[in-house]
């Protein structure tokens, strides 16, 4: 049964190691979860997944394999103990909102609910599916999944069909941690510090042991060496496209933008819209007035620098594979040639594309930027970030 | 050992339960989770609740792994040999024991805090890999092998600025503290403010829960906001129907211990203003 499990948990790319699964059994052995579901659930999830972007697939893998798990250990517990009251309070008390607990009538209070769950629990003897009297799956009896008894107790089923009761990961509370969906300036820092090269540089401020050891011994006195501190020497130059069809992920790309400001000393950026042409420039506000020549940059920058590009790549083609075809001026050489000196010049370079991966191939531009950009074109996702910066790496 | 909810700490069952874990088949635990939901705190509560020493590492951008092993203070022997100073024959009078070796060398068990290791180089946890799993290390300079008296329950936290490596995860027990739902946050205010008024509560907690889901906040205030912020509601003995009352800029009364950054104040404000003109 667990095997299974943990097979599944690696099909769905959840990273866990036989080192790991060990771990677990060694934990269900200590007895920590006392027989209850839902610490068995905690306690799978802490030895087993190690980063939280995983813990809605686990869930969802947890529910398919173990669901119905509790009916089991039930009659296990039935036949080990004497039913302890306590125990199938809290499960009534876990299982009950406060509002079913009042509406139980029919049977008179809680402890008389209680008392017929454990009489009816002693009398069942094996499974059965229907009836109204028996604890099982499908009846009408108050015990048991799928009643429709208000104060039914429930004890074993898919999903909750009243959503009375939905257990914890049935509940996928942590559906937005999965890293393909949602993406925040901290986490897109995170990503970008992927992106280091580390370099000495500026003024002798650390104390060089081993050069100070080396030179004391060999001048027969003290003779203290110093040398930079480590920095990260990154330097990137950022071109983002702006207005038009961009408006949509203006909020995604300026996460992205703050984010590579505090995450590297040496930024530049730039704005273009929807192609590379001769001029790009700095304030988007005076873009009319204080164009800067490409060719400026060009010569400016040096191949130190990491070239990304960030934009939805949505335009007609002719805005890339005609003179004059861009939408605002007249261009007196194509957009592809501009692209290409670009990336002669920068040869560390990637486009980072804020729409779905899913429809760039419906866009026949994003289709042909993919080419000039030989594929190193990544989505605006962690994932995508991650592959990005690994490209420029 | 079992480690339950203590007077000043409201754990939640999976929390207690990886807790347990880790104590109970002796590997570390890493915990994360937003800002101020409690991390670092854990550790110190274990410590007590299990009457256990505390050893603390907290870690910063400079710190290096050996650190927490020994320090060998080459340059401080190298000034005593100038000075001929007896001291220096024997090598052991320059080694600096750090916070592991402390840990170590307990007589009890012991509580280890790894406080945010994700501050430290990114090649940081991997060279603690061999020391927290068997929990010994050698000393270089003297070849001495140094391995733990009792095991110490070691807690590691993390704020998630770095991935940390495989290898690393693959031998701790994983707990991610949730920010606590409704119920969870009152209980903890109780146990902080055991005097304060049920009627004051709800409302701070209403204010309080609209303002995390307030879409577009560039810091949501956590537990440790609100706790700060009703200490100050009951310093300055606001009253309910104070706190009810829509102020003229929709913030919040003392706003300053909820909203942490300029521009989310900004944003208050031009909501208010959006409000108003409504």
């Amino acid at each position: 049964m667990y095997t299974n499990f943990f097979l599944e948990l690696k099909k769905f790319g959840i990273p866990v190691s036989i080192q790991e699964f060990l771990t677990f059994l060694n934990c269900l052995q200590t007895n920590l979860t006392e027989f209850e579901i839902e610490k068995f659930y905690f306690l799978a999830k802490t030895s087993l997944v190690k980063h939280e972007k995983y813990f809605d697939t686990f869930d969802q893998i947890f529910s398919s394999n173990f669901n119905g798990l509790e009916k089991i250990e039930l009659e296990k517990f039935l036949d080990k103990m004497n039913l302890p009251s306590e125990w199938l309070e809290k499960l009534a008390e876990k299982l009950l909102t406060k509002e079913e607990m009042k509406k139980i009538k029919s049977l008179g209070n809680f402890e008389k609910l209680m008392e017929t769950l454990r009489k009816r629990l002693k009398e069942q003897k094996k499974r059965h599916q229907g009836g109204n009297k028996w604890i099982g799956t499908a009846g009408t009896s108050p015990f048991g999944a799928y009643g429709f008894n208000p104060e039914g107790v429930r004890i074993g089923q898919q999903e909750s069909r009243h959503q009375k009761a939905v257990k914890v990961w049935d509940k996928r509370v942590f559906k937005n941690l999965d890293e393909n969906t949602e993406i925040g300036s901290r986490s897109m820092k995170i990503a970008l510090k992927r992106l280091r090269i580390w370099a000495r540089n500026g003024l002798d401020e650390e104390l060089d042991l081993d050069n100070t050891i080396t030179s004391t011994a060999r001048s027969g006195f003290l003779n203290i060496k110093t040398r930079p501190e480590r920095e990260n020497a990154v330097k990137l130059l950022i071109f983002f496209d702006v207005g038009g069809s961009m408006d949509m992920y203006v909020s995604k790309v300026q996460e992205l933008f703050s984010a590579a400001r505090s995450a590297f000393k040496h930024v530049k950026y730039y704005y273009f819209h929807n192609c590379l042409y001769e001029g790009v420039w700095e304030n988007n506000e005076r873009r009319w007035k204080e164009q800067i020549p490409t060719y400026d940059l060009l010569h400016k920058y040096n191949k130190d620098y990491k070239c990304i590009f960030v934009g939805d790549a949505a335009m007609s083609p002719y805005e890339i594979e005609m003179v004059g075809g861009a939408n605002e001026h007249y261009n007196n050489e194509t957009g592809r040639i501009w692209l290409q000196r670009a990336r002669n010049q920068w040869p560390n370079n990637i486009w980072i594309n804020p729409a779905q991966e899913d429809y760039w191939k419906f866009t026949q531009s994003t289709v042909i930027l993919q080419d000039i950009f030989e594929s190193r074109m990544v989505p605006l996702t962690l994932n995508g970030l991650d592959e990005g910066m690994k490209l420029l790496n | 050992m079992q480690f339950k909810n203590t007077e000043n700490y409201i754990t939640t069952e999976d929390l207690e339960m990886a807790v347990n874990a880790a104590i109970n088949l002796e590997k570390p635990l890493l915990v994360k989770g937003e800002p101020g939901t409690g991390k670092t705190e854990l550790a110190k509560q274990v410590a007590i609740k299990l009457g256990l020493k505390l050893f603390e590492w907290n870690i910063k951008s400079t710190t290096k792994a050996h650190q927490g092993l020994y320090e060998y203070d080459a340059v401080s022997r190298l000034r005593d040999s100038q000075l001929g100073d007896k001291k220096v024959n024997d090598i052991k009078n320059y080694i600096k024991k750090g916070t592991i070796w402390s840990a170590f060398s307990s007589e009890e068990k012991a509580v280890l805090l790894i406080d945010e290791i994700d501050k430290a180089d990114i090649e940081f946890p991997n060279d603690l890999l061999h020391e927290l799993d068997k929990m010994k290390f050698l000393v270089y300079e003297t070849g001495e092998i140094i391995s733990a008296k009792k095991r110490p329950i070691v807690i590691i936290t993390s704020n998630n600025e770095k991935e940390l490596p495989d290898a690393f995860l693959r031998r701790c027990f994983f707990h991610y503290i949730q920010f606590p739902d409704h119920e969870t946050l009152t209980k903890i205010i109780n146990v902080h403010f055991p005097d304060i008024k049920k009627t004051l509560l709800q409302s701070a907690l209403e204010i309080f829960f609209d303002i995390r889901e307030v879409p577009g906040l560039k810091k949501k205030p956590s537990t440790s906001e609100i706790l700060d912020w009703i200490k100050l509601l009951l310093v300055e003995d606001i009253s309910v129907t104070d706190l009810k009352k829509e102020p003229k800029d929709m913030l919040p009364i003392l706003y300053g211990a909820l909203l942490k950054n300029e521009q989310d104040v900004q944003l208050f404000e031009k909501l208010a203003f959006i409000n108003r003109n409504q």
